[in-house]
């Protein structure tokens, strides 16, 4: 082990050597890991502050002001032939039921700007609750019921803190008399914060109070569903084709430099050529889930095909070479073979570029997603908007309490890229049986 | 041709002036490369990976009922021509093989030939085991399932179990053919290959260094099998053991640098080698 030098040196032995640089090495060692930790501690933070910083803005907008009235449903007022018709019935001033209700619950305001100041209390969408209510059951028609009204956006507001109290009249967009009968129907019980399933249930509106999500999240399911449906089985083929089938030559190269750069054109360019080609040539209907499946189609496709490559170079030449040594055909070998072994990468590729799909918003402003439309979308071809633009819209309004809705809706994104990618760990699971 | 041999001998280094004469002798065949009862006849075999040439001028017969093992210093196109028998070098990009390759009269570099069933007739194992990742069943069960070779359940139960038991693993693996093919110790994966291949009853099995993977004991297990089967298949196997070749094959050829230098029976090749090629090898002074 020594080696004996001409000069006399004294020969120095190699783990001497070794253990000089081991402590060295270590030292190196812990702090690679040391500055790895520091990175994942920091982005978690980060992560962890916006989580914070979402959730401390928009959990209030899970509950919703309600106030409690005695509503008595006048049969002059909404049915006076007596016939039940629910034709009549649903056209009948249900507006004026609850004003009668406020005002016998507060007697003492008779002049007009006190009685509009009531009447601004509750929702405008309350009169379609109470019609929805008799015209499910037209027997409450002539009685008297409490009924928990939808209280006005300022007012839920006001109850959630996030307007003070305390400021003067002038800075404050509730005014003293209003806030001295919502202290009076505190007192009395009869007006609480419950859970908001609006938000849950409902298109957007420009009600605050109105407004819900559950037009969007139906936009963004069709919409990725449909963007699944194509990218998927395209994305797959044309990379088994390219990476297995194809001649490599200078054309497959051509193809292979033009799908790396489509990776990497910016979003709003699938947009424009979207609104160019589908909409102004095919004359796909837009603002619909099939034409933002379409564009993000586009989009997500070179990501789903340069992970599948990358997941079938991965499958190692052995497995080929032993199926098509007992006579697999070329797309046997790859459709028996092949392709399981790739499925997990595969779907990761896919996953990543769904989620990408999910929060993308600038292509769809292209392409007519940002109308205003408050119907819940029925199919791949009714107009709609999805959650991203949806919380643009949101994130512009003025009014106060969108700022909730806001924090709401991209808490609900989350929520739903978090399901997505937990549901690619699971498939990853399920097909990564290593044998 | 002559700089080649010029650039062998100085990486060899101890070749004298006389051997350097030696090593322009012909690069002809020695021996004769026909055999009584051929199964595959390959003639004038050139083989090319975009511009080099790795196979030279190959003929070569594979027999009925015979093992021919093929020797030679690694990189010499053992392999390479291994390939060509089953139209496996058609994956390679820029291979081209031209000659004449024959299976029963049949030549299988035709246009109109698939290699798809070519390849159910000259099955191949490989030198690294490669079983598929699924269970010790299915391993064997594909081969006979794609070709449709079987029309009950019962009936491919039947070859697989035969299939195992010629491969010499049935006994080993009969109480655990759901597990995992890959949870096999390395010889026993490789005699599961051979049991896929042969499930498909091939005419011509094909070895590519089957043991270079595998220990002294798997090894002879092997061996014996090779030897086993030769009763029903003819054999042709690649080899960098010396010793492998004496014992399992009966015809023994040498490439030397993409030639073919020498054919013959097995015992004249190691015991009375013709060209000087070949014995440089076989006494351990080349290669
Ligand atoms: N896929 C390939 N592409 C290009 N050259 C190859 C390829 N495979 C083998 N070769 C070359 O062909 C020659 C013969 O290789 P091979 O048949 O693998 O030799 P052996 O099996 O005898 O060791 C070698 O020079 C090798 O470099
Ligand atoms: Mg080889």
């Amino acid at each position: 082990m020594s080696n004996s030098h001409a000069d006399g040196a004294p020969p120095k032995r190699t783990i001497d050597v070794v253990n000089a640089s081991l402590k060295r090495r270590y030292a190196r060692e812990r702090r690679f890991r040391l500055v790895g930790l520091t990175a994942v501690i920091l982005g978690l933070t980060f992560v962890g502050l916006l989580f914070a910083d979402i959730i401390a803005k928009g959990h209030t907008a899970f509950v919703q002001t309600y106030i409690q009235l005695p509503v008595t449903f006048e049969a002059e007022t909404l049915d006076p032939a007596g016939t039940r018709d629910p034709e009549t019935l649903a056209r009948a001033n249900y507006q004026a039921i609850i004003r009668d209700a406020l005002r016998s619950e507060f007697p003492d305001v008779t002049d007009r700007r006190g009685t509009r100041a009531l009447g601004s209390m509750i929702s405008v969408g309350a009169p379609s609750h109470l019609r929805d209510m008799v015209l499910a059951n037209p027997d409450l028609v002539g009685t008297t019921r409490e009924v928990w009204l939808l209280a006005d956006d300022d007012i839920d507001m006001l109850m959630k803190g996030h307007i003070n109290r305390d400021l003067p009249e002038s800075e404050r967009r509730v005014k003293d008399q209003t806030v001295g009968w919502i202290e009076q129907l505190e007192a009395q019980g009869r007006i609480e914060k419950r859970f908001n399933t609006i938000f849950f249930t409902t298109g957007t509106s420009r009600e605050p109070e109105l407004a819900g999500i559950a037009g969007a999240l139906m936009g963004s399911f069709y919409t990725l569903v449909l963007t699944l449906l194509i990218s998927f089985p395209i994305g797959v083929g044309a990379a088994l084709y390219l990476e297995e089938f194809a001649p490599k030559n200078r054309w497959t190269d051509l193809i292979e430099v033009n799908i790396n750069n489509l990776a990497a054109v910016p979003s709003i360019v699938f947009g424009l050529l979207g609104l160019a080609v589908f909409i102004a040539i095919f004359g796909v209907p837009r603002s619909t889930p099939l034409v933002a499946a379409l564009v993000l189609s586009l989009m997500t496709l070179p990501t789903i095909i340069i992970a599948s490559r990358a997941a079938l170079k991965s499958v190692p030449p052995s497995i080929r070479e032993a199926a098509l040594g007992v006579g697999a055909s070329p797309l046997q070998t790859q459709m028996h073979h092949v392709l399981p072994l790739a499925m997990p990468g595969m779907l990761t590729g896919t996953i990543i570029g769904m989620a990408q799909a999910l929060g993308e918003t600038a292509p769809l402003l292209m392409i007519g997603m940002i109308a205003f439309i408050v119907d819940i979308p029925s199919g791949f071809t009714s107009p709609t908007t999805v959650l991203p633009v949806q919380i643009f819209l949101w994130a512009d309004s003025p009014e106060r309490a969108f700022v909730e809705r806001t924090s709401a809706a991209i808490m609900v994104l989350l929520a739903f890229l978090i399901l997505m990618n937990l549901g690619a760990v699971l498939l990853r699971r399920r097909f990564e049986r290593r044998w | 041709m002559s700089t080649t041999v010029d650039e062998m001998a100085r990486r060899t280094g101890a070749m004298s002036s006389a051997e350097l004469a030696g090593g322009r002798e012909s690069r002809a065949t020695v021996g004769d490369v026909t055999c009584a009862n051929p199964r595959m006849v390959c003639r004038d075999v050139d083989v090319f990976y975009g511009s080099t040439q790795a196979i030279k001028g190959v003929s070569l017969d594979i027999g009925k009922n015979e093992v021919v093992s093929m020797i030679g210093p690694s990189g010499c196109g053992k392999s390479t021509f291994l390939r060509c028998l089953n139209r496996m070098n058609d994956t390679i990009d820029g291979c081209r093989v031209t000659g004449s390759i024959k299976l029963d009269g049949q030549d299988i570099y035709d246009k109109g030939l698939d290699p798809v069933p070519l390849r159910a007739q000259v099955g191949m194992v490989f030198q690294k085991p490669n079983p598929f990742p699924k269970s010790i069943y299915e391993n064997v069960a594909y081969g006979p399932r794609i070709h449709g070779l079987t029309n009950s359940k019962a009936e491919l139960d039947e070859v697989i179990e035969g299939s195992l038991q010629k491969a010499g693993l049935w006994n080993e693996v009969k109480d655990r053919l759901d597990k995992p093919g890959t949870g096999l110790s390395g010889g026993q994966q490789q005699r599961l290959c051979i049991a896929r291949t042969i499930a498909v009853s091939p005419e011509v099995i094909l070895m590519d260094e089957p043991c270079s993977a595998l220990d002294p004991i798997a090894t002879a297990i092997i061996e014996e099998l090779i030897d086993e089967l030769r009763a029903n298949y003819s054999i042709a196997i690649v080899t960098h053991s010396m010793q492998q070749a004496a014992r399992v094959s009966q015809r023994t050829a040498y490439f030397h640098l993409g030639d073919l230098i020498e054919v013959g029976e097995t015992n004249q090749v190691f015991t009375n080698p013709k060209h000087r090629l070949t014995e440089d090898y076989i006494t351990g002074r080349f290669g």
